[in-house]
Formats: structure tokens, sequence, C-alpha cells
């Protein structure tokens, strides 16, 4: 729906493979996102769409193939790319749960701040002044995804669809140029997926490109510029969203069951279209044991 | 507010206590309980003065019977908050039930105790005066009237724990709040000093004031003392600690004995070295077995350069920051020695590692002895008559008077500690709320997630080994010199004699992981109790096994909580409860598990 002009590749990835034993998860993946981008990344359970993002941000050394931001080849630890300015979320919620949600967003700070031990323990100017940026940089995060209200509470605390936006506050707040989110509306009602979405346009809207994991048919094609279709570690498709959607390969990799949910169908039923959407993530998330 | 007794429920159906009593019958009962123990404190209990504390006399209590009498004007007080009375409101701020019966409950189990263990100790029931008959039979009579009074529930726990809502305090200048700080501050030294000061030998006595204290507190908290009494700590922070390490200072003074101190510098020096290890456990959550290993370290390095001629270098003798220093760059080089190999390993793995290098140094220092390696440690006989400090010309070995006390050795130890303990604990809490201490935390939260927001996991896990090391090692330059000698045999994992990994481990649990009071109270608890009840001695590991398996049911948090922790372990009870905002939780639990 967006075509960019400026389309300076923001990361490159080629010939990613991940190999578990005797297990291929992925196999030569080859794909870029461009700045200003929203590509999504589509597949069914087992697809290896988590594994490929876990060799995107050094938490998996891939077998084979490098990843590149912004031109430098990344380094396979997960600090130092998060450093250059990949920042993610995860498939199954990851949150510091016994810290407060200002604080999570605080450790999201890490890396573009430098106080060590010895500035905490001698508290001179300096560091006063940069936990005083920091915390003011996080409230605004906060507020940018709105719970700013809710800084004191226990991540743990939070329902599910706000641990899901706090996850992506803490992610933003590395300040990083790319952002990869791994089924953020996951367990969301239709009400927070459409949320969800708006966020994901904010974010696009600051300058962030966006890779998005997404079960969800109407989110992926009401969101993405591009989409890839990852089949059994393989990329089967990549394109617009027209053209992924009427892909008869991606039908048939998802179960061979036509999904409901199509933007066509919208006006028609659209109410069902996002609860049949929610329940076809419970049965397919069923047996995904993503990492 | 009103003095009337018209307030306290007479509704048809108020909540009726366990026993079926009018309410004003019941009151009137407590009150005049308690007010036949106070009274039975000032007649003999028992005919000779065998029994330890010497209960034989009219008109003074001594040993369990000031217990006893403390206990009985606990519970007089509290059983006249239920009649409102003006003045004694904020004792009981919510006018619950529960403080009275635990009042009551620690009366009758001084008195009752006391009446039993003459009995036991002497043989027979004979040997009671009739002052211990009074005192059991009047606090049991307060504890009946006590159990007739509304009961706060229908479970067991409800007559433990504190009322939901405790009505805020109406507020009174700062100078005032102050003012109760220090009051309460000066209580707590008061009460501290009592338990140091019981005779060894008198493990009836200390019994005693365990029950005292232990149901005493419990009463104060469960009326929602504690509650405004953090409030006001947190209001007057900077105050509060000043005001808690001058009560410190204070007890050279208010226990002028130097047994005491003795045992008040071994309280430090292990409180000092588990706030170190707290660092370590607590914050960054590595389980380190081997810690106690640095203490020695510290130990050891600060006994070479002391001057003494069974060290190696016995012509070396650093000035005291100088050897400060020496000890604290030991430790520290240990640490990261040990910490960079190991801090790539994970949870139990680390543990195991930990505890073979902990191990390692205790074997190694044994062997250094010239014979079976090169003479660095003098074996198993350690390094002994270490001089005492002298900084600006104090010596700490020499007795010095202050006004009219005179300060002894261990009295000057105690209080060149004091001053170490309070470098740790602003090293501990400056370093926990920083972008450090927050790493540290992410850290032992999740450690994938924490590399994955941009930490260095091993670099910071590596500053928190090294930070809780050279922590030790300072702790350790002291303990040294208190000692006169330093030998292999205390710095093992496990023993009946503290230090220590255990021990250590254990006060950092047992008192509260992540929070500077915890482990300090753990290692008071932990050093004071085997010392006190001589008859423990040989059960001492199992009854320290046995207190942390119960702990670990009833309060997994310890003793004092972290307000993370208070509300990771106690969900039911948070205030924050998260709202359903899931129209179906069955695609939210699937999910979540996914
Ligand atoms: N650490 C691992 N070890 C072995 N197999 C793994 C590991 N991580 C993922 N896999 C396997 O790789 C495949 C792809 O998984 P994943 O990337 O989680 O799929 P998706 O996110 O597309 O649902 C699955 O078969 C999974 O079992
Ligand atoms: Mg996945």
């Amino acid at each position: 729906m967006t075509t960019t002009t400026a389309t300076s590749p923001v990361l490159e990835a080629s010939g990613v493979t991940m190999r578990f034993g005797g297990l291929t998860a992925v196999r030569s993946v080859d794909l870029t996102v461009n700045s200003g981008e929203i590509v999504g990344l589509i597949g069914p359970n087992g697809a290896g769409k988590t594994t490929f993002f876990n060799c995107l941000t050094g938490l998996y050394i891939p077998t084979e193939g490098k990843v590149s931001y912004k031109g430098t080849v990344l380094p396979p630890k997960p600090h130092l790319v998060t450093n250059a300015g990949i920042a993610r979320t995860f498939q199954n919620i990851r949150l510091f749960a016994n810290m407060t949600v200002l604080e999570n967003v605080l450790v999201g700070r890490h890396t573009r701040t430098k106080e060590g031990l010895w500035s905490a323990l001698l508290r001179g100017p300096g560091f006063r002044k940069a936990e005083t940026a920091s915390r003011e940089r996080a409230m605004e995060l906060l507020e940018f995804i709105g719970l700013s209200h809710k800084a004191d509470h226990l991540a743990r605390n939070l329902p599910y669809g706000e641990q899901r936006k706090l996850e992506i506050a803490r992610a933003l707040a590395s300040d990083p140029g790319l952002l990869l989110l791994d089924e953020p509306t996951a367990g969301m009602n239709p009400q927070e997926t459409r949320a969800t979405e708006e966020l994901v346009f904010a974010i696009r809207d600051q300058g962030i490109a966006v890779l998005v994991i997404e079960h969800d048919m109407r989110f992926i094609f009401n969101l993405c510029d591009r989409v890839a279709c990852l089949v059994q570690g393989e990329k089967l498709v990549e394109g617009t969203s027209d053209v992924v959607q009427g892909d008869e390969r991606v039908i048939a990799a998802y179960l061979g069951t036509p999904f409901e949910g199509a933007p066509g169908d919208e006006e028609v039923a659209e109410v069902e279209a996002a609860e049949s959407g929610s329940g076809a993530q419970s049965t397919t998330s069923k047996e995904g044991s993503a990492q | 507010m009103t003095t009337t007794t018209k307030t306290t429920p007479t509704t048809p159906d108020a909540p009726r206590g366990i026993i079926a009593l009018p309410q004003s019958a019941a009151r009137v009962l407590v009150a005049l309980g308690a007010i036949g123990t106070i009274a039975s404190t000032y007649m003999s209990w028992t005919w000779t003065a065998e029994f330890p504390g010497d209960l034989t006399y009219y008109g003074s209590p001594a040993g369990l019977q000031i217990l006893a009498l403390v206990a009985g004007v606990l519970t007089l007080l509290y059983a006249l908050t239920r009649w409102n009375i003006r003045g004694l409101n904020w004792l009981n701020p919510a006018g619950a039930t529960a403080p009275v019966s635990l009042a009551a409950a620690s009366a009758f189990a001084v008195t009752w105790f006391t009446a039993i263990a003459i009995a036991v100790d002497l043989g027979g029931l004979a040997n009671l005066d009739p002052g211990a008959y009074v005192a059991i039979v009047s606090s049991l009579v307060a504890l009946l009237g006590a159990l007739a009074l509304p009961s706060p529930g229908d479970t067991f726990k409800a007559w433990i724990s504190k009322p939901d809502t405790i009505p805020p305090a109406g507020r009174i200048p700062a100078w005032a709040e102050r003012l109760v700080v220090t009051a309460a501050t000066a209580l707590a030294l008061i009460v501290f000093a009592y338990g140091v000061g019981v005779d060894p030998d008198a493990s009836e006595t200390f019994i005693g004031y365990l029950l005292l204290v232990v149901l005493g507190t419990w009463a104060l908290v469960t009326a929602g003392l504690a509650d405004r009494f953090s409030a006001l700590n947190a209001r007057h922070k900077g105050f509060a600690t000043s005001m808690a390490f001058l009560a410190a200072a204070l007890f050279p003074f208010v226990e002028n004995n130097e047994h005491n101190a003795n045992l008040g510098v071994n309280i430090l020096v292990v409180a000092t070295v588990a706030l170190g290890l707290n660092i370590v456990v607590g914050l960054t959550g590595l389980l380190d077995l081997g810690y106690v290993a640095f203490l020695g370290v510290g130990a050891y390095a600060a006994a070479l350069v002391s001057g003494s001629e069974f060290s190696r270098f016995s012509g070396v003798q650093f000035p005291f920051w100088a050897a400060m220093l020496t000890g604290m760059a030991a430790s520290l080089v240990f640490g990261v020695l040990i910490g960079a190999p190991t801090l790539r390993l994970r949870g139990d793995y680390l543990a195991i590692v930990t505890l073979g290098f902990g191990e390692i140094f205790r074997i190694s220092v044994n062997n250094l002895d010239g014979s079976s390696g090169p003479n660095l440690t003098n074996g198993p006989n350690g390094i002994s008559m270490i001089p005492d400090l002298e900084i600006f010309g104090f010596n700490f070995g020499s007795t010095h008077d202050v006004g009219s006390v005179t300060i002894g050795r261990f009295a000057n130890y105690l209080l060149l500690m004091l001053i170490i303990t309070a470098i740790v604990v602003l090293v501990f809490t400056r370093a926990a709320d920083s972008r450090i201490g927050r790493s540290w935390i992410a850290i032992r939260e999740d450690e994938t997630a924490a590399t994955a927001m941009g930490i260095n996991g091993f670099r910071v896990k590596l500053i928190a080994f090294a930070l809780g090391a050279s922590l030790a090692g300072l702790a350790g330059t002291v303990s040294a010199h208190v000692g006169y000698s330093v030998n292999p045999a205390p710095y093992q994992f496990a023993g009946s004699v503290p230090p220590n990994s255990a021990f250590l481990l254990a006060a950092v649990v047992l008192g509260g992981m992540g929070t500077v009071g915890g482990p300090i109270l753990g290692a008071t608890l932990l050093y004071l109790l085997p010392e006190k009840l001589s008859f423990l001695k040989e059960y001492q590991l199992f009854a320290f096994g046995l207190a942390l398996v119960i702990l670990m049911r009833f309060r997994p948090e310890g003793i004092i909580a972290n307000r993370r922790r208070q509300l990771e372990f106690h969900e039911s009870e948070q205030p924050d409860i998260p709202e359903q905002s899931l129209p179906d939780t069955t695609v939210g639990a699937t999910k979540a598990g996914a």
C-alpha cells in the first residue's frame, strides 16, 4: 500500500542456513528489508521463522550465510547486534517479569547509555543527568505505547496484550533502525490487534524499518509492503501482499485451508474474520514449540 | 476516636470468637490476665537460684520474668486498644484482633515455657513457687479472653496475618516522624542488646527471648505498625540509615563487655560478606557456592602483609589502608580468575564449578606450606600472631576511655568493622539502583532476553562477581586482625562454625535476597542462635536445614522481602492484580505456552 522511494537496504540476509543436527530449520534464505519498509514473514508453524529471527539477532550462529545491517556484516553476538541497531521482541514473551514496567524499558536503554559501576558508585552529576535522561526517554516510550500510567507495576502483572506492547517499548528503547517483531498480536483480541497495527505504522513513521512474523493474515496484508512466505525452512514466495495472497503454494502450505480473513471479505463479516483469525492461531500454535 | 465502647461491633451477627463469650467479658479477661501476668513477675517463681536467671526474688523481676513482664505489658496495651482508649489507637490502627491474641500468645508462651522449663530442669512441679502459678493461670486467662474476641476470619491464617486495609497514619510534623524513627531504632537496639547479653549458659532465657521477640514482633506486624514504620523509613531514608548505624555504633557502649563485642564484630564480618554475596546471588542470580574463599583470600592477603613473624613476608608491614587495598585487590584478581572461565556457564554448572574452586582455595592454602608446595601460607598452621591495627596512632589492641566508658579491643574493631559495613551497604544500594544494577537484575530474570537488549552478559556478570569478591576481601582484611590468626579450616563449603559458604548463602536466602537488611538480619540470626542455644551445638546443621525448609515453605522471599519478591511469591495479596482483558483466555493460555 505504501511505496517508499528511498530504498537503501537496512537489513541484508543472504544464504542464511541453520541446521540442528540432521534438521535444517532454515535453508539458504535471502531477505532484504529497506528503510521505511514493513516486511512480513509468514509461514506455517515450524517453518523456521523464529529460527531465522534468532539467526539475524545473533542468538543462533547460522551454519551458513551472512547478515549485514546497513552495509556492515553483523557478528553473531546478540548484544552487538542490538548495539548495531536491530531490536526484537519474542514470540513467547520474555519480559523481565519481576522488574517494573519502567525498569524494563530502562534496561532497553542499556546500549545507548554508558554509565558503568564507578559512575554508579560515585554518583557524579554526569550519572544523575544520564539517569534522568534515560527515565525521560523511557517514559516517553511508555506514553507512546500507552502504558505510562502503569510505569510502577511489575511487568508480570500486566495483562497479556500490554505485556506484548511493553516488549515493543523495551525494544524501541535501544533506538533501533530495524525492529523485529515475532508474532506481536498472538493472544490479542481483535481490538488490541487493530491497535497494534496502528502502533506498527507509527513505528514505521518514526523511520524504523519493521520485519514482522505473524499468523493473522489480515494483519499482515493490511500492514506490509512486502511479504515473504517461509515453508519448511525455505523461502517459497516473496512479493507484495497481492502476489503472496494469490499464490496457490502459500494457500496449500497453510494446510490447504483457504483462510477466511482476506481483506476482500472484510466488509462482509469483519468480526467473524477476526474471530476465525484468532481461532486459527490457537490451533496452529499448539504444536509450536518455538524458542 | 470516641472513648465509648459503642464502636465495637454489637450487631447480632458480629464475628464471634472461637470461645463463645460476650465481647465485654472477653476484653476484661484479656486485661485481667495481662495484669495478673505483670503482677506475677514481681513474685518468686521458684525457690532456688539454680534455674538460670534466678527467679527467686519478690519485688524484682529477673531473667525470664522480665520477658514475661514485657509480654504482659504488651498484652495489656493491646487489650486496651480494644476499648478505643484515646492515645492508644496508634498502637493498633486497624483495630484488629490478631495483635491482641498474638500478644497474649507471647505472654502465654513465655510463662508456660518458663514453668515447664523449671519443672523439667529442677525435677518436678514442686519446684514452682506461687508466682509461677499466678503467671500460668493469668496468661492462660488472657489467651482465652483473646480467643473469645471477634475472630478475624475462619482460617488460622487470619489470626496471624495483618488486615488488608490499614488506615493511613495522620500526618505529624517531620521532626516528630524522625523522633519516631529514632525511638524505634533505640528500641531495636535495646532488644538486640538484651538478646546478645543473655548468658550463653542460660539457653532457657534465650528461648524465652526468642518466643517473645517472634510473637511480639508478629503482633506489631499484624497491627500494621511495621507497614507504617516502613513508610516512615522510606520518607526519611538517609536519616533512618544513619540512625541504624548510630545504634550499631552505640552497641559497645550499651553492652560493654568484650565477649559480646567480639560477637558483634564477628556478626558484622559475616553480615558484610553476606551482603557482598547478595550482589552475586540476590541481584545477578549467580549461585556461588565457593564465595567464602574470597573472604579467605582477603584475610590471607592482610595476614601476609601484617608484619606477623609467621608471615612469609614477615618484614613487610603495610599500613592498614594499604593492607585493605591489597586484600581487596587479591580477592578481585581471584574473582576474575575464577569468574572468567566459569561465568560462561549457566545455572547448576556454575554452582558446581564455584563449589570446586572454593575447595581448591582451601586445599591449596593447606598445602602451600613448604613441604607439599612452595611456602606461602604456612599450611594448616596458618599465620598467627597478627599484630593489632594502628590507624593514625590509634591502637586497636589497647583499651580506650571514651567519657566514663572503657572501649576494649573488640569494641575498637567493632567500630572499624561498622565503617566497612557502611561502605558495603553504600556500594550495594548505589550499584543496585543504576544501569549496571538493572542489567544484573535483567540477567537474573532472563539472560537470553537481557543479551538481546544489548547487555553483554559475560561482562556484566564478571563485574558482579568481581565486586562481590572484593567486598568479601575487604571484610577479610579486618577479620584477620580481629581473630589474631588465619588458617585454612574455616573457609570451607559447609561446617558447624561460620563463616562457610553454606552459612553465607543461608544468611542471604533466610534474610531476603536482593535486600540490604535481609543478609544482615539473616547473618545475625544464624550467628547468634547457635551461640546462645548451646544445646543446639551438635544439631546445628540439622536445625539450620530445618529452619530453611520451614522458611521456604511459608515465606520463600525471606524474612525481609524485597518489594519485587514479595509480589512474586504472594500473588494473591498484591494490590495490582491484572484485570482480565482477554476475551478468550484459552487462546491467551495456549499462546503463552507456545
Ligand atoms: N534450538 C533448537 N534445537 C533444535 N531444533 C530447533 C531449535 N530451534 C528450533 N528448532 C526446530 O526448528 C524448526 C523451526 O522452528 P521455529 O523457527 O520455531 O518455527 P516457527 O517460528 O516458524 O514456528 C522446528 O522444527 C523446531 O523444532
Ligand atoms: Mg515461531
